[in-house]
């Protein structure tokens, strides 16, 4: 919304600044986008009178003048042509900065004299593009500010030109005359009246209208006009074309530009039809469908059914509320003309502009809501106001429908007020506050005026009291916790799980990505996803098309497009939600880790190797351990297919699959563009079971002093079998007396081969007795070690390595 | 006596390895040694010239002995100088490599963030992302027919046909948190909401999905000036200076009444942004207090209850704070970007400790 300081004065009596008001504004909630004010580049610019004027002595065309100024006779070399004595003149003098040639002025010296300023030109000022010679001013006095000139005598050339951002709820705003309201219920000045003229009929209009029955109790509650015959349209008087012009719209006929003028000076969208091209009576009606309408936008747009329109024996002549039409529309030769003023329902209006993506004036304030009351005065006005400019003589009314009844009241309870407010404004304030804005006060109860269809609730009444008074003035006041004393955790276990496998992962060596939730349909197919009930109805871009079904492909796009810029090794990880389906609450936790590439740069020592499956699940089960998962879970291969058959594991209790680590599938890679080796985890953080809560206190520590064995054995076994089978199998063996089992070597491939026979291998475990009340005795141990040979052997089919 | 006291001594001194030397000791002190022999002979001795040769024998026999382990002891720490002297290591070449993560400065801010308001009695709360529109609409007092809600920024997800349910949404804000954790609460409460959110909107300066956090607070008597209170502490706190100011602006926000925008002072002077000193403002959220109608919805009565709420972008505020110039770049996971705006591990931010380094 735009609009210019002077044009506010129409409706505003106040001696406040533009920098006042628009101070005023943005704290009222209008907010000020940017003020144009042209006086402020010309504030430095005095009047100077040219005493005399001779030829330079060394350039034709130069004068050399005498002029007088506020700080006495000064010399400027001038080459105007109009530059002669007797004129007055706009002086620049050095230090001055000249807009229109982006100079700063310093004492010159041109062909040998000294110039000590310049006499502008309209150009080098910025006012137009004149620039034949220097400003002549026609009256003032020496060292008057060109400024106090302009806006005595020119005051379109020093208007300032405001404009706002009106928020959805504040369509009296939209109006400059609702803007006044506003700065004059601050106290920024008077709200002058608005006299609404007494039009009485000349004659009878030759048109009738009529409101189809199904619109008139909501689409088109009321429809009026008045024909005014005998006009002169053409080219608006110079003011109004100003004020248009400066609010960036482009004068058109007299006609048209007063339908604009009262959109934006009072609110009041109106339309003109030229009276010869309208065949028979107006019928606004809902469209049957598919009917073609040349708009003034110069588009045609085809009806849907219900679409609210204005109908004459020809066709759709308007579509209502929104766009006139380019047949019936007034031009220059229009003699007769019907000016429409009417209340269309907002939501029937909006739902037709955004339907037919038509954005106007019109859509813009009835759907937002103008004030039904005042069609009829509004109407009246504009007719007045066309005879005024254009001539004619004005018909009677012509109307169906009545003003919608949009009366209500709420109770104002300054008490409330306060409370909620947390500001000290009496209650004489509040009750002038809304008075001032047109509420009507019947006791505790306030009536909203009706250009007000935003206050719905008491609610609504505090928020006009708080903001008239100035929120800005508003004081924080100290909010205690709930609570006395320490405050204790306020994150839920699972808030400080997610944090604690964060700053795990990041521990571990992991860059932590945050990559967008949706992704394209191919990488979603990929990891299981891409299923309608993940699809995005409107998706910004086809690489943005479905939900994440994991986190893992937008990691690998990241390390593709890492890659891309010469990054082949990598550790990222994100922490962030994955999507099953499209229900709300669909939506499980990850935690997942990437690995590409090699496990270190190059280096002396020969740390660089491919990463491989180890690194993740080393990983993962680090992550799993911080976060307080169950220290043994099974590990089982029903994978997903974005795994490595063979060469991925899934961490399980049962059923319930707590995390996957391993190679990501080639094919995944090689669709994704990523240069392996890729591994990866992916801890499935919520289905993790909490650990019992036994308090903070540890089990007591049991530590023997006695001297604990270990003994290795090495078994040769099918190259199918897995070193846990084994490793549970010892451990079996004598449960109290073992404390671990580790494998500390595997044997396999073809020397492994050639030694054990064909598809063999051999596996090395070191057993850790630990003896709780004496020390072994060799007897004792050869029994343990027998029967752990026996408990591998039974469960792996191998044998003991000789 | 002298005389293999001279011999052996200067042998001593004169040995340059350790298998000579044990020749000397065998020589002299062995079994069949020279003095263990001459040692043999004392029983053929009168006492007395037993005890002054004895005597005089036993002396020689220390006095070689100590010579010998002094000389093997520095015949040792020779040999260990000239071995360390072999064992030169080039220490300049880089130490053994090892990996170094970082966090992402949205997972650093939001926990800045919940440090702040934990200590001002917050809790965190948690919502779908994926929202039915009642939440992200309807009980936000935002009508169907409203513009904001038609406005083309919302994202909805997929209907299969036949599925007559309004579609549902990406959540446009954090503020239908707010709706489910008073239905799951009631009042009192005060949380505050972190997390992603969605909006159609990508340019210079937009993305698609970005991250807010919602703040709620529910009591008998929580005014505006609480609210201004509770950011003033925020800001100060967060951007770690000695004092904030802010300024509320009237504003409009279908879920609070009376709304405002707030804006801090700040200076942007050479470039760089100080927050608490200057002539600028900033507008770094909006805020207001809960519509009546939002608190019915999520079923507190508004004769019993008032508060207020906020909203603040997260993303933003770690630009602001650390000097993060684009937003795009912080979706894009380009590797230097994360580990130059990325944070330690260990770098948890809290109240004791400070929230930045």
């Amino acid at each position: 919304m735009k609009f210019t300081l002077s044009w506010l004065k129409d409706h505003l009596e106040t001696d406040a600044t533009v920098d006042q008001i628009a101070e005023a504004l943005t704290d009222l909630g209008l907010e000020v986008e940017e003020v144009v004010n042209p006086a402020s580049k010309l504030e430095t610019f005095t009047l100077a009178k040219v005493q005399s004027a001779e030829q330079h002595p060394d350039a034709d065309r130069l004068r050399v003048c005498m002029v007088e100024t506020d700080e006495g006779v000064k010399q400027i070399v001038c080459g105007a042509p109009n530059a002669r004595a007797g004129i007055t003149v706009v002086l620049a003098k050095p230090g001055d900065y000249v807009p229109g040639i982006d100079v700063t002025l310093s004492v010159g010296n041109i062909r040998g004299v000294e110039s000590h300023g310049m006499m502008a030109s309209e150009r080098e000022l910025e006012l137009s593009d004149e620039h034949n010679g220097i400003i002549e001013l026609p009256s003032g006095e020496v060292g008057q500010k060109f400024t106090d000139w302009l806006a005595a005598n020119r005051p379109e050339a020093v208007d300032p030109v405001i404009e706002i951002a009106i928020t959805p709820n504040r369509p009296d705003a939209l109006g400059v005359r609702g803007v006044a309201r506003d700065l004059a219920a601050r106290g920024l000045g008077k709200l002058k009246p608005l006299e609404i003229p007494a039009v009485e009929g000349a004659f009878d209009a030759p048109v009738s209208v009529t409101i189809d029955p199904a619109l008139k109790d909501k689409g088109c509650p009321l429809f009026a006009g008045r024909v005014i015959r005998g006009v002169k349209n053409g080219p608006s008087p110079e003011w109004l074309q100003k004020r248009l012009k400066a609010i960036g719209l482009r004068p058109i006929s007299t006609l048209v530009d007063i339908t604009n003028y009262f959109t934006y000076d009072l609110n009041r969208p109106l339309h003109v039809f030229d009276m010869k091209k309208v065949a028979g009576n107006l019928v606004i009606k809902p469209a049957e469908g598919g009917e073609e309408f040349l708009a003034l936008d110069e588009k045609t747009y085809t009806m849907r059914a219900g679409d609210m329109v204005i109908c004459d024996d020809n066709g759709v002549e308007s579509l209502a509320g929104i766009m006139g039409g380019e047949a019936s529309g007034a031009d220059e030769d229009t003699v007769d003309v019907f000016l429409e003023s009417a209340y269309w329902d907002p939501i029937t209006i909006a739902a037709t502009g955004r339907a037919l993506k038509i954005n106007s004036d019109a859509r813009y304030r009835f759907e937002r809501g103008v004030d039904p009351a005042f069609t009829l005065p509004g109407l009246d006005l504009a007719a007045k106001m066309v005879v005024d400019l254009c001539g004619g003589e004005v018909s009677n009314l012509i109307k169906d429908g009545a003003v919608p009844d949009v009366s209500r009241a709420y109770r104002l309870d300054p008490a409330r007020v306060i409370s909620l407010v947390g500001m000290e404004i009496p209650e004489a304030t509040q009750r002038e506050t809304l008075e001032a804005l047109g509420f009507t006060l019947n006791g505790d109860m306030a009536t909203p005026p009706t250009w007000r269809p935003d206050v719905l609730g008491e609610a609504d009444l505090v928020e006009e009291v708080a903001r008239i008074a100035s929120l800005t003035k508003l004081e924080g006041k100290p909010m205690a916790r709930e609570t006395t004393g320490v405050p204790g955790a306020i994150l839920t276990p699972m808030q400080q799980r997610e944090r604690m496998a964060r700053r795990t992962t990041a521990a571990l060596g992991y860059n932590e990505c945050v990559t967008y939730s949706f992704i394209d349909e191919a990488s979603a197919r990929l990891f299981g996803g891409g299923a309608d009930a993940t699809k995005l109805e409107n998706p910004i871009s086809s690489e943005m098309t479905h939900m994440r079904p994991d986190l893992l492909p937008g990691l690998l796009q990241a390390a593709a497009r890492n890659q891309a810029r010469g990054f082949a090794d990598l550790a990222l990880f994100e922490v962030g939600p994955a999507f099953a389906g499209g229900e709300p609450g669909e939506q499980v936790l990850q935690a997942t880790g990437l690995l590409v590439g090699y496990s270190a740069p190059r280096d002396p020592f020969g740390s660089r190797r491919p990463v491989d499956l180890y690194d993740a699940k080393a990983d993962a089960e680090a992550v799993l351990a911080a976060i307080g998962a169950p220290a043994r879970a099974q590990i089982n291969r029903k994978l997903d297919a974005w795994w490595h058959p063979g060469r991925a594991g899934n961490m399980a209790l049962g059923p319930n699959v707590l995390a996957t680590f391993g190679e990501v599938h080639p094919k995944v890679l090689r669709e994704m563009g990523v240069k392996g080796p890729a591994v990866a985890f992916t801890i499935r953080l919520e289905n993790i079971p909490f650990p019992k809560k036994k308090g903070a206190t540890r089990p007591a520590l049991e530590i023997s002093d006695l001297q604990a064995v270990e003994r290795d054995f090495a078994f040769v076994v099918d190259a199918g079998v897995e070193a846990l089978t084994a490793v549970n199998a010892a451990l079996g063996a004598d449960k109290k007396l073992i404390e671990s089992v580790n494998v500390f070597d595997q044997f396999t491939g073809p020397k492994a081969e050639e030694q054990m026979g064909a598809g063999k291998k051999s596996i090395a475990l070191s057993v850790r007795m630990q003896p709780a009340d004496k020390t072994l005795t060799d007897a004792e141990i050869e029994a343990v070690s027998k029967k752990i040979v026996e408990k591998v052997s039974k469960a792996t089919g191998g044998t003991l390595r000789s | 006596m002298q005389e293999l006291r001279e011999k052996y001594l200067s042998a001593v001194a004169d040995v340059t390895d350790e298998a000579a030397l044990e020749e000397i000791r065998l020589a002299a002190l062995g079994k069949k040694g020279e003095i263990s022999l001459k040692m043999r002979e004392l029983g053929k001795m009168t006492p007395e010239e037993r005890q002054t040769t004895g005597k005089a024998l036993n002396v020689l026999k220390d006095e070689i002995d100590a010579a010998l382990r002094a000389k093997k002891a520095a015949l040792a720490d020779a040999a260990l100088d000239a071995r360390l002297r072999e064992e030169w290591l080039d220490v300049t070449l880089p130490g053994r490599p090892r990996r170094q993560g970082t966090i992402h400065p949205v997972s650093q801010v939001m926990d800045e963030v919940t440090a702040i308001f934990a200590d001002m009695g917050f809790a965190v709360a948690e919502g779908p992302q994926i929202e039915d529109d009642w939440h992200n609409f309807d009980a936000l007092n935002i009508a169907p027919e409203h513009p904001a809600r038609q406005e083309h920024d919302t994202f909805f997800m997929h209907r299969d046909e036949g599925d007559d349910r309004p579609p549902h949404v990406l959540r446009t804000h954090t503020s239908p948190v707010q709706i489910r954790a008073m239905l799951e609460q009631g009042a009192p409460i005060r949380v505050i909401a972190p997390g992603r959110v969605y909006r159609m909107d990508m340019d210079q300066t937009h993305t698609p999905m970005f991250h807010q956090v919602e703040g709620l607070a529910i009591g008998r008597d929580i005014s505006m000036a609480n609210l201004k209170w509770v950011l003033e502490e925020f800001c100060k706190a967060f951007f770690e200076v000695e004092g904030v100011e802010l300024r509320f602006r009237a504003s409009h926000f279908p879920f609070t009444e009376p709304s405002a925008e707030v804006d801090i002072r700040c200076s942007w002077e050479g470039g760089s942004l100080k927050i608490g000193e200057g002539d600028d403002w900033m507008e770094i959220l909006g805020s207001g207090m809960v519509h009546p109608k939002v608190l019915e919805a999520a079923g507190i009565d508004p004769n019993e209850w008032q508060g207020f709420a906020f909203g603040i972008g997260i993303d933003r505020l770690a630009m602001l704070k650390y000097g993060i110039p684009d937003l795009r770049a912080f979706f894009e996971s380009d590797l230097r970007w994360l580990k130059h705006y990325g944070f330690s591990a260990l770098d948890l931010p809290t109240v004791a400790g400070g929230l930045s380094r």
